[in-house]
């Protein structure tokens, strides 16, 4: 397998002085192409900071951090971001969906905001990610009336948009029933399957976790499992 | 960035109270700063009509030659003058002249005059007038006496005479009666009296006599040549450079208008600079409005941007998505207000017929697209703060995992 991204040694530090948290404390990870991922860890512990910093939305404290062969510790605003846009996808626990955009129009956002416009060829793919999640019926549905699960399989598909490597999902059936939470990870499983993309999952949920190949867990700001 | 202003537009359409709400309050600076564009230049137009519309914009006058000066043997200064020579201030060239200047560009008008002082009798009344020769056919190029002609003729010829309104009931005239003028250096005439009129301006109604240039000439024994020549300008902002000009090509002492004029000059400009002073208000209350719902927005969106952010927007898409925003309100808000200033000026008479007791509204200069365009811009400069404001929203913590 080959290798998507590296972390070695990273510390992150919120604050200073008195008020220091010390979330990580040398933690290193390494993670394949293709692979499915799993993150535990008690509340704290610190996955979704994990995962901020894997996603280049934060740097650490200390540390290195190389994907695709490219230090992500280096890297600008403008390049981070442009980073993000071609090789990452996200999906978060909350906030995730543009409310006054239809849900074609989310999806199609991250290729849209790279070309500068909507294409036909980006609502295509855009419909054909819609219709693999279940939502043919929802595609020019403004978001603001979807159901909890069903703004959660548009952010998946979303994320999915650009064809990244790697997808970073914060607790994403955090907050749907386990049946709607089941359809979203099966679907997830799918797309890892027949596109070879690469997904962490940060979740509470033992049942979530055992869908995934592989389980991380974090404590003490470390990988201890 | 066509996707930018996609994004800009729907976030206007989709709370729509809002951006009416703004785009209105946007209308209104917009309404006062036409209102007062409108109202500070008919003003202006008004009392320029009022003050100087009926007089010349530039005057040649004949350069009264100064008198030769003798040195006694003993040092004293002699001043040598003849009496044939009082009246010999002429502009004797006024055939060569009058065509030259009536040539430039922007010159509306040139009248060559022969004027002088007299008195008017009728039985026993006696009035002194300032009489004016004027050529037939340009009685009104200066003074617009055919506006004013209250009965009989404007037209002057031999042996007529014009009046005002106040100096024929002093003489207790009235149209085809006779009366004496006799000028001050002796000439006398008797003339018919052919128009009256009445300007509103005492100065005018009760001391101006118009007659043919060549009855003034007899009348002031002037054999050839005019003892001023008047011009009227299409603008009369331009007077200044029009006289320097008028000097240049004849050599003449010509004089605007503005010579003496400083009082009305100074008083235009300061009803100029209130003016600029309350429009400069309204585009600050523009601005202000602006950047306030911008900003209130910018916190409002801060998750959506915080998404954008990661989905891989730049930091200058985000500015441009709320500049866009910024520009789009400013545009209709001040189309918006345009549009209703210059409904609001329709009803107000136009500038040839502002009459006293109503505001002098002039629709023509409302400064529509001064307006719309200072408030564009003023709306954009007013996002930028916004737009720096959400191109800095960390993502982390707007998405709030
Ligand atoms: N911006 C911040 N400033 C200060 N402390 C922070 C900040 N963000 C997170 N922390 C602290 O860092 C620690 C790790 O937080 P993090 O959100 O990464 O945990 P988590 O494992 O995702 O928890 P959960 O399972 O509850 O989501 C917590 O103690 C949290 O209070
Ligand atoms: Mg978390």
């Amino acid at each position: 397998m080959t290798v998507l991204l590296e972390l070695r040694d990273v510390f992150k530090t919120y604050g200073t002085g008195e008020a220091a948290t010390r979330v990580l404390r040398g933690l290193s990870l390494q993670l394949d192409g293709a692979e499915m991922a799993a993150l535990l860890g008690p509340s704290g512990s610190g996955k979704s900071t994990l995962l901020t910093i894997l996603g280049t939305l934060m740097k650490p404290t200390s540390g290195s951090y190389t994907m695709l062969g490219q230090d992500m510790i280096a890297g600008g605003d403008n390049e981070l971001t442009e980073f993000r846009n071609r090789h990452i996808g996200f999906v978060f626990q909350f906030h995730n969906l543009l409310p006054d955009f239809t849900a074609l129009e989310n999806v199609i956002f991250p290729t849209a905001v790279r070309e500068g416009r909507e294409t036909n060829a980006a609502r295509m793919r855009g419909r054909d990610l819609l219709s693999r999640m279940g939502l043919s019926d929802r595609i020019n549905f403004p978001t603001a009336n979807l159901s909890g699960g069903q703004k959660q399989r548009v952010a998946v598909a979303r994320a999915l948009m650009n064809r990244p490597e790697l997808v970073l999902a914060d607790e994403p059936t955090g907050n749907l029933d386990s049946a709607s939470a089941i359809q979203v990870m099966d679907l997830i499983a799918q797309i890892n399957r027949e596109e070879e993309t690469t997904f962490l999952i940060s979740t509470h949920d033992e049942k979530i976790a055992n869908l995934c190949r592989r389980q991380i867990v974090v404590g003490d700001g470390v990988v201890t499992g | 960035m066509l996707y930018a202003l996609k994004i800009a537009t729907r976030y206007l359409t989709a709370n729509k109270a809002q951006t009416a709400l703004l785009v209105a309050g946007v209308a209104v600076g917009v309404f006062i700063f036409i209102f007062m564009s409108a109202l500070i230049g008919g003003l202006a137009e008004f009392i320029l009509s009022r003050t100087v519309g009926d007089i010349s914009h530039i005057t040649i006058a004949a350069e009264a030659d100064d008198p030769a000066l003798l040195f006694s043997p003993d040092g004293q200064v002699l001043i040598a003058t003849e009496r044939s020579r009082i009246r010999a201030a002429t502009l004797t060239d006024v055939a060569t002249w009058v065509p030259m200047i009536e040539a430039l560009p922007g010159v509306r008008a040139v009248s060559p005059q022969i004027t002088g002082a007299g008195f008017l009798t009728r039985g026993a009344q006696t009035d002194q007038v300032s009489v004016t020769g004027v050529e037939p056919g340009r009685e009104s190029v200066i003074l617009n006496l055919s506006g004013y002609m209250v009965e009989g003729d404007v037209r002057l010829g031999s042996g007529l005479v014009v009046l005002g309104r106040d100096l024929a009931d002093d003489l207790n005239l009235s149209i085809g009666q006779t009366l004496r003028l006799q000028s001050a250096n002796g000439g006398t005439a008797a003339l018919t009296l052919s128009g009256i009129f009445r300007t509103g301006n005492g100065g005018i109604d009760g001391a101006r006599a118009f007659v043919s240039l060549s009855t003034a000439r007899t009348l002031f024994a002037v054999p050839q040549g005019v003892t001023q020549i008047e011009i009227k300008l299409d603008d009369l902002n331009t007077a200044d450079a029009m006289a320097l000009r008028i000097r240049a090509l004849t050599g003449l002492d010509a004089v605007p208008w503005t010579d003496g004029a400083g009082q009305l000059r100074e008083a235009l400009n300061a009803q100029a600079q209130t003016g600029y002073f309350l429009k400069t208000f309204a585009l600050i209350t523009i601005v202000i409005g602006v950047a306030s719902a911008l900003l209130l927005s910018t916190y409002r969106r801060r998750p959506e941007i915080g998404i954008m952010r990661a989905m891989g927007a730049g930091r200058g898409f985000v500015v441009f998505v709320f500049v866009t925003q910024g520009a789009l309100i400013g545009m209709m808000g001040g189309i918006t207000g345009a549009a209703l200033g210059y409904l609001a000026l329709l009803p107000f008479p136009s500038r040839e017929a502002f009459r006293s007791g109503t505001l002098p509204m002039d629709i023509t200069q409302g400064s529509y697209g001064l307006a719309i365009t200072l408030t564009v811009i003023g709306a954009i400069l007013a996002s930028i703060l916004p737009a720096r404001a959400a191109a800095r929203v960390d993502p982390v913590t707007a998405i709030g995992q």
